[in-house]
């Protein structure tokens, strides 16, 4: 019953309490009277009447008004109240209950204000508890991806199933390099978030040692294993397994979710050691019998002084014989293996003007000289150990200032053969030899730093030399390093300087929940791997001998847009191309010569989109391209396509233009270049991305869905 | 009666001074320049003792060694290795397969005499 009709029935009974009584009352004492005394009454009531009824409602008016403010306070008070309650449970959390009304009710207020205050205090805490962990979790997996992309190591995480996780920039290097091929798969078609480790490194090998893993953890000890393997190029490679150990769990293979792989490739250390012992061997092994001939002659000639002459001659010319051919191996020993038979202090792989520059800085700071350099060969690695060579430049620059006081110091960079030179440069008076011999054996300091180590050690370590030469005609001098030249192992990845936009997404944690592998088109569009494409073509017409000149593609690997996992590849159409077409597409004759044909770059191409959805903007043009070329490659990429152009006719079907252009200024997104294969296709994820959540919002969640959705639009009717 | 010793090296800087030593020690002496040669002059010569290089063509001094000990009659014949490897491994190699001593060059020739007369029991 509504409080409005409770109302109204109790001013009925009020009405009927106040009448009642004296109505039945009256009714009783008028059947008890006789017909004299009735109308005696009657005369009597009658003239007061009024007077009654006024009192009455009076008295009536007066109650209801009372049960009309009881009811205004403690029913739809209390009433108002439940609706505030409610509104603060749900939807507005910092609404609070108006105090008023009458005591009783604005205690009870003040207290469910209590309470909700309570309560929004408590929640507040949890809220900002689940912040501060969120962003400590955060801050950790950034610190971590941040300090593997720094490490010098080649670090690979992966899951149980062998997807890869996490793995730094040395890895990603590592790898391409193992993958020479003819095509130039930027990025390593091998390595990738989500992609397999067993695509690099053999199966069963990498299970065995999981297998070791666990039966040191079961026996208590240092969970690691080690094993060495060969790539398919012949390769060697030093692999450490540990493993990624749940938090809750104990040490039990149970809670190990995944392992982490340091792989360090030793090809080259192994031939050198190889050729070490080779020398050793030849020095020492081969050494013996020699020894052993002059021992035993020279013996004889010393324990029977009275020989025959024509026997002491023999003799002689057995040492001499034996002298003279252990003379020749050392020196053949010493050239053939002088690299090898070099210091065995680790020297590693600098950039001569890096080495350099840490110099000038020093000596800026610690001696106040200014510095300048002059010819320098910045692309010139040098092996050296480099905190004592910028040490004993310092020191050098340091002791020139003492002595000569010079207003600056020049370097120099450059290099003949496998040598490199590094010059420190002075103008200044002549300096004896024997000076500079004095500098070369002491100790060297620099004003309170010193060393236990001279100069002349420092430039043994390197195997090097060091001189003092004079530039008569310039008036100067300088002091010559000479030290020997690195073939860096890994070069620098120019592209990746090129695109480099903030931090590399070299790592997903996430994938540590990645089981299924196969693609289910039930699952969520945000949850799958794709491949985005676009290929650049000598013409629009793929079936009148237009061909692809250019593939480029990227990776999308749980909804994140992979800038580092790139394809990028110019292929030779073995026809000519158009004059019309090449301002579109920037790629000149010149660029697709020498570069591979489609027979090479559709393998690798399609060894990138492996297990992956393709996504294309109109990717029926692209696609079409791919299979004319199925029967001459017998490459068929036979796993689905997303189209972006038809996806964004799903999302707005109103819009007249779905070019790529415009849908990427209607959704907000700036790229840089266009009509390059790969910034195009980087552009068509990005869209893509976007266009995931606006499909979510229309319920289209799957790739099923997405499929089913993108038929059935106009532009899918429009064949190409 | 005078003890006889079979020089078995292809080296001829080494054979010239053991020959010469051997000799003036009294010993009657023999020499072959590679395996084949040793056998067939083990079976002529008849030797007490062979020093035997471990490294020479056709036929090293292992297969040598191990030739001669598989012939019950020659028992009593007694081998001392020389090599010029040092290995540990070479030299457990040597008296397994029944050398009686195991020099490595380079040795002195005081010690060898004094080893070979010691075996043959003529010191």
């Amino acid at each position: 019953m509504k409080a409005k009709h409770r109302l109204i029935i109790a001013v009925i009974v009020l009405g009927l309490l106040m009448t009642g009584p004296f109505v039945v009352t009256s009714l009783l004492v008028w059947l008890d009277m006789k017909e004299a005394e009735r109308s005696m009454l009657t005369g009597l009531l009658l003239s007061r009447l009024p007077v009654g009824t006024m009192m009455t409602l009076f008295g009536f008016v007066i109650g209801v008004l009372v049960l009309h403010k009881l009811f205004k306070q403690y029913v739809e008070g209390l009433l108002r109240m439940a609706e505030t309650l409610r509104l603060m449970l749900g939807a507005n959390r910092n609404f609070r209950v108006t105090i008023e009304g009458p005591p009783e009710v604005m205690q009870l207020a003040q207290a469910a204000n209590d309470l909700a205050q309570q309560r929004d205090a408590l929640m507040d805490d949890v809220d900002s508890q689940i912040a501060t962990a969120k962003a400590s979790v955060e801050e950790e997996k950034n610190r971590l991806a941040a300090l593997m992309s720094e490490l010098a190591q080649a670090v690979v995480v992966c899951n149980l199933d062998g997807r890869i996780l996490l793995y730094n920039n040395r890895a990603r290097l590592q790898f391409k390099a193992l993958s020479q091929g003819p095509t130039s798969v930027a990025g390593g078609a091998l390595i990738g978030l989500g992609r397999s480790i067993f695509s690099i490194l053999e199966k069963n090998q990498i299970e065995h040692a999981r297998e070791v893993i666990h039966q040191r953890l079961v026996a208590g000890k240092t969970a690691i294993s080690n094993f060495i393997t060969t790539t398919r190029g012949g390769q060697l490679l030093r692999i450490q397994m540990v493993p990624v150990l749940a938090t809750s769990g104990e040490a039990s293979e149970a809670s190990m979710s995944g392992y982490v792989l340091t792989v360090e490739n030793i090809t080259r250390s192994i031939e050198e050691e190889e050729r070490r012992d080779q020398a050793l061997h030849t020095l020492t092994q081969g050494s013996r019998s020699s020894i052993g001939n002059i021992r035993a002659a020279v013996a004889n000639l010393l324990d029977y002084p009275d020989m025959e002459a024509e026997l002491r001659e023999r003799f002689l010319h057995v040492i001499d014989d034996e002298v003279a051919k252990r003379s020749l191996v050392i020196d053949q020993t010493m050239n053939q293996f002088s690299d090898a038979i070099k210091t065995r202090w680790p020297l590693e792989d600098v950039l001569g003007i890096d080495i350099i520059a840490a110099a000038q800085r020093r000596i800026d700071d610690k001696l106040k000289l200014p510095t300048k350099t002059e010819e320098m060969d910045d692309a010139l690695w040098i092996k050296a150990d480099s905190f004592s060579l910028v040490f004993a430049l310092v020191c050098l620059a340091s002791k020139l200032q003492d002595h000569y006081d010079p207003r600056e110091l020049r370097f120099r960079l450059s290099s003949t053969g496998k040598l490199a030179y590094l010059d420190l440069i002075w103008a200044g008076p002549a300096m004896s030899s024997e000076t500079f011999y004095t500098w070369e054996m002491e100790a060297m300091q620099i004003g309170s730093e010193t060393s236990p180590l001279t100069l002349r050690d420092v430039i043994d370590r390197h195997g090097g030399e060091i001189w003092y030469e004079r530039e008569k005609a310039a008036h100067r001098a300088f002091f010559r390093f000479v030290l020997p030249v690195a073939t860096p192992e890994i070069e620098q990845d120019q592209d990746e300087r090129a695109r480099g936009k903030g931090r590399p997404e070299y790592y997903d944690f996430d994938l540590f929940k990645f089981e299924d592998k196969s693609i289910d088109l039930d699952r969520k569009l945000s949850d799958l791997t794709y491949t985005v494409f676009d290929t650049e073509t000598t013409g629009l017409e793929p079936s009148k001998g237009d061909e692809i000149i250019q593939i480029g593609a990227a990776r999308i690997v749980n909804n994140r847009l992979l800038r580092q996992e790139t394809f990028n590849q110019i292929v030779d159409p073995e026809i000519p191309l158009k004059p019309e077409s090449i301002p579109i597409h920037g790629i000149t004759e010149d660029m697709v010569r020498g570069q591979p044909n489609i027979d090479v770059v559709l393998p690798a191409f399609h060894e990138f989109c492996e297990d992956t959805v393709l996504i294309a903007h109109n990717a029926a043009f692209d696609m079409r391209f791919l299979q004319l070329k199925e029967e001459r490659t017998n490459i068929r990429f036979t796993q689905p396509v997303l189209d972006t152009l038809l996806l964004s006719a799903v999302v707005h079907p109103n819009q007249e233009s779905h070019k790529l252009d415009v849908i990427l200024e209607r959704l907000g997104i700036t790229i840089g270049k266009r009509h390059n294969a790969l910034e195009d296709a980087l552009a068509t994820g990005e869209v893509f991305l976007k266009l995931v959540k606006l499909l979510e919002d229309q319920g289209i969640v799957t790739v099923r869905q997405a499929l089913e959705a993108a038929e059935k639009t106009y532009f899918a009717r429009v064949k190409y | 009666m005078t003890k006889k010793i079979l020089i078995v090296d292809d080296e001829p800087n080494i054979v010239i001074s053991l020959e010469f030593l051997m000799k003036k020690e009294g010993f009657a002496v023999a020499v072959a320049v590679d395996g084949e040669e040793a056998l067939a002059k083990v079976a002529d010569f008849n030797p007490d003792l062979v020093l035997l290089d471990v490294m020479m063509p056709k036929k090293s001094g292992f297969e040598v060694c191990e030739a001669l000990r598989a012939d019950p009659s020659r028992g009593g014949l007694l081998i001392v290795m020389l090599t010029a490897k040092g290995r540990d491994t070479e030299v457990a190699k040597g008296l397994a397969i029944g050398a009686d001593a195991y020099v490595t060059k380079p040795f002195s020739t005081k010690d060898l005499v004094a080893k070979v007369k010691t075996m043959l029991g003529v010191a």
